[in-house]
């Protein structure tokens, strides 16, 4: 099959041997779960149980709201401990409300649980069965899936591509999943194809994951409209755009989705996510974790049950060699810095790397010497320099000008620098006081209308009091005309 | 020659005046349209703080060049540099003090529900009724302080907007440049 190659991209060290071999290690439960409410992009779910409640694996702890959301079930049999605000697994070491299960041995799933074939349903009727088992993006956008089959049956999808890119280093949860469950992943992939009603996908791995491509293929043997293609590993490989360029050719206009082109991506694990959730009726309560980076013991693959905190998890992959120097949910290139151990894994987490201290860079930014470098590394054919620069004197527009809302945020450009300068970091401050500034503006615009609407009243409210009082005068002269009258 | 010369120029001179000073009647721009375009920026809720009577005064005089941009204490440091740029003037903001924007809220144990706040609130932000404590909307406060000043109890104070997961945003990098 021919292949098409993007701009840019870079070739880190993968740094992958250490897990890609081992199989996928299944974790005993933690004494406790916590929960969150929020593990997707959109609308937090509400919750649906009480402190106290005994919960079975399975039942739904919290229901969606709104158009874009996803609920969240019980990972296993338990009781419901708490419901209280807890440190999200965020950067900002901020909080998010979290039920806290305290579970029990019996691991029992709820009784009602039933398998459906999905050839008898519609394809509304998967994208329903999606929503409810409250699958989300695996990859790390935590999109719920859901909404993107609903989309796309609205777009005509003609291509199906299956991501499993895994560009990130040190990631090889996809891989092992490919190279263990690839039959459960290929039907995964049949019962989206049904959904989207699409004419062919296609299972794009980077040609870095031998065993992964040879387990694929077999599995998708007896199937003309499955494809399996091997793309060369480069960085950012797996991201949804710079896919979709390399398979088809095309490109994904600015500011649109794949869906704008008739194609539509999801990841592996949202593949076998879906599998589980059609074939077995079983909501998304566990996913596979790589465990990696210099300051872990034993790092390996891991299926961990959503809400098992980042130190159970690592506990049970020996626990740390040294206190890390920088602890990451997600690959090292876009994971995000964990402010404690103490946050759980939720449905996004592709991996927790723990880098030690030779791992990490402490480098001093010097001043850009303009050599371009961040320029041929950009897979977005954008300037990089050039948007730090206007970023750093505070003039966003003139980034947005030089396309900043195209960056994705790869952070080739930071990889590369000779200077160290943070310039994803700068892109990542500008977009969020963009977003900031445009929150801002629409209060702005929505309390004007009640200003205005006082002004209105207050001018009414004047008038009426004026007419009430030209007519009190009038019936007052009436009146005393009248008496006149009357005297004379 | 000379004389072809002095006519060309005559004649040029003449003709590209004539049409400057057509276009200058035809396409004549209202001063008032930048009044409005500059009220629509501020935040509208005449409150007072800037010193003119109203936010219309205000854009009048913004528009003049009577007022400075950094002019509306509750639009802060983003309306000023909007203002700036609308206006085609530079002007260093470095310095200007932008604290987080900030919000009234009631503080309940000294609420006597004297209404006199809702009345003065100029967004309809606050709600409550004779005797009953009032709380303030926080999504429709623009911060003016009218309210703080009426209070007799000095229960309504300024608070910085609390940051949520989804209005959090990451700081700008601080660039210590090793320079050898």
């Amino acid at each position: 099959m021919k292949l098409f190659r993007f701009r840019g991209g870079i070739h880190p060290e993968g740094h992958k041997l250490a897990t890609t071999a081992k199989p996928i290690a299944v974790m005993p439960m933690p004494k406790y779960l916590y929960v969150p409410l929020q593990q997707h992009i959109g609308a937090p779910a509400e919750s649906e149980v009480k402190i106290g409640d005994q919960v079975a694996k399975g039942q739904l702890l919290a229901h969606s709201q709104g158009m874009v959301s996803a609920p969240v079930h019980a990972p296993t049999s338990g009781i419901v401990n708490n419901i209280s605000e807890m440190t999200a697994p965020h950067p900002s070491g901020l909080s998010v409300r979290m039920i806290t299960l305290e579970t029990n041995s019996e691991d029992q799933w709820l009784n009602s649980i039933t398998s459906t074939d999905p050839l008898r349903l519609t394809a509304e009727e998967v994208a329903a069965h999606v929503g409810a088992a409250g699958i989300v993006g695996m990859g790390g956008a935590t999109f719920p899936s859901a909404v993107k089959l609903k989309l796309s049956l609205r777009h005509k999808i003609k291509q199906l591509i299956i991501n499993g890119g895994e560009c990130e280093p040190y990631l090889t949860c996809d891989d092992r999943l490919m190279q263990e469950r690839s039959d459960q992943v290929v039907d995964g992939v049949r019962i989206i194809l049904r959904a989207v009603q699409a004419e062919k996908a296609l299972i794009a791995i980077e040609n870095n994951k031998p065993e992964a491509i040879a387990a694929m293929q077999k599995s998708c043997g007896h199937y003309a409209d499955i494809t399996v293609v091997s793309v060369p590993a480069r960085y950012p490989m797996g991201s949804e755009k710079h896919l979709i360029q390399t398979v088809t050719g095309l490109e994904v206009p600015a500011g649109g989705l794949g869906a704008d082109i008739g194609v539509l991506v999801h990841n592996v694990g949202t593949a076998y996510a879906i599998h589980q959730a059609i074939r077995h009726g079983r909501p998304l309560v566990s996913r596979v974790v790589t465990v990696g980076g210099g300051a872990i013991q034993e790092p390996q693959n891991v299926e961990v049950p959503i809400g098992a905190s980042l130190r159970d998890v690592i506990e049970f992959c020996g626990g740390l060699k040294e206190t890390p120097a920088r602890l990451l949910m997600g690959g090292p290139m876009m994971g995000q810095v964990m402010p404690s151990m103490q946050v759980p894994v939720v449905k996004g987490t592709s991996g927790i790397i723990a880098l030690s201290e030779q791992e990490v860079s402490h480098q001093a930014a010097t001043p850009c010497i303009r050599c371009g470098s961040c320029v041929d590394a950009c897979p977005c054919g954008l300037l990089p320099l050039t948007m730090a620069a206007h970023i750093r004197s505070n003039k966003l527009e003139g980034a947005v000008d030089f396309g900043l809302i195209d960056c994705v945020a790869c952070g080739c450009c930071s990889y590369v620098c000779p200077a160290h300068i943070p310039l994803v970091q700068y892109f990542n401050y500008a977009k969020g006081e963009l977003a900031a500034r445009q929150q801002r503006k629409h209060k702005t615009e929505e309390t004007r209308k009640l200003a205005e609407l006082r002004q209105q009243r207050i001018a009414k409210e004047k008038e009426a009091k004026r007419l009430a009082a030209e007519k009190r005068r009038t019936e007052k002269a009436k009146r005393e005309t009248a008496t006149q009258h009357d005297d004379d | 020659m000379m004389l072809a010369a002095i006519f060309c120029l005559t004649v040029l001179g003449l003709s590209l005046g004539y049409i400057l000073g057509y276009a200058a009647r035809v396409f004549k721009v209202e001063t008032s349209a930048l009044v409005s375009e500059i009220e629509v920026m501020l935040p509208g809720s005449q409150c007072g703080q800037c010193g003119y009577p109203g936010c219309t005064p205000a854009a009048t005089a913004l528009a003049n060049g009577e007022a400075p941009v950094t002019v509306c204490p509750p639009g802060g440091k983003i309306l000023a540099e909007e203002l700036a740029a609308k206006l085609g003037v530079s002007v260093d903001l470095s310095d200007m003090e932008d604290g987080p924007p900030m919000v009234a809220k009631v503080f309940e144990a000294h609420c006597t529900g004297c209404t006199r706040c809702f009345k003065v609130c100029p967004t309809y932000a606050i709600v409550g009724g004779p005797k009953q404590i009032h709380v303030v909307i926080r999504d429709a406060c623009t911060g003016c302080k009218s309210c703080v000043q009426v209070c007799p109890t000095e229960c309504l104070q300024m608070h910085p907007i609390e940051v949520t997961l989804k209005t959090w945003k990451w700081q700008k990098p601080e660039l210590i440049l090793a320079l050898s």
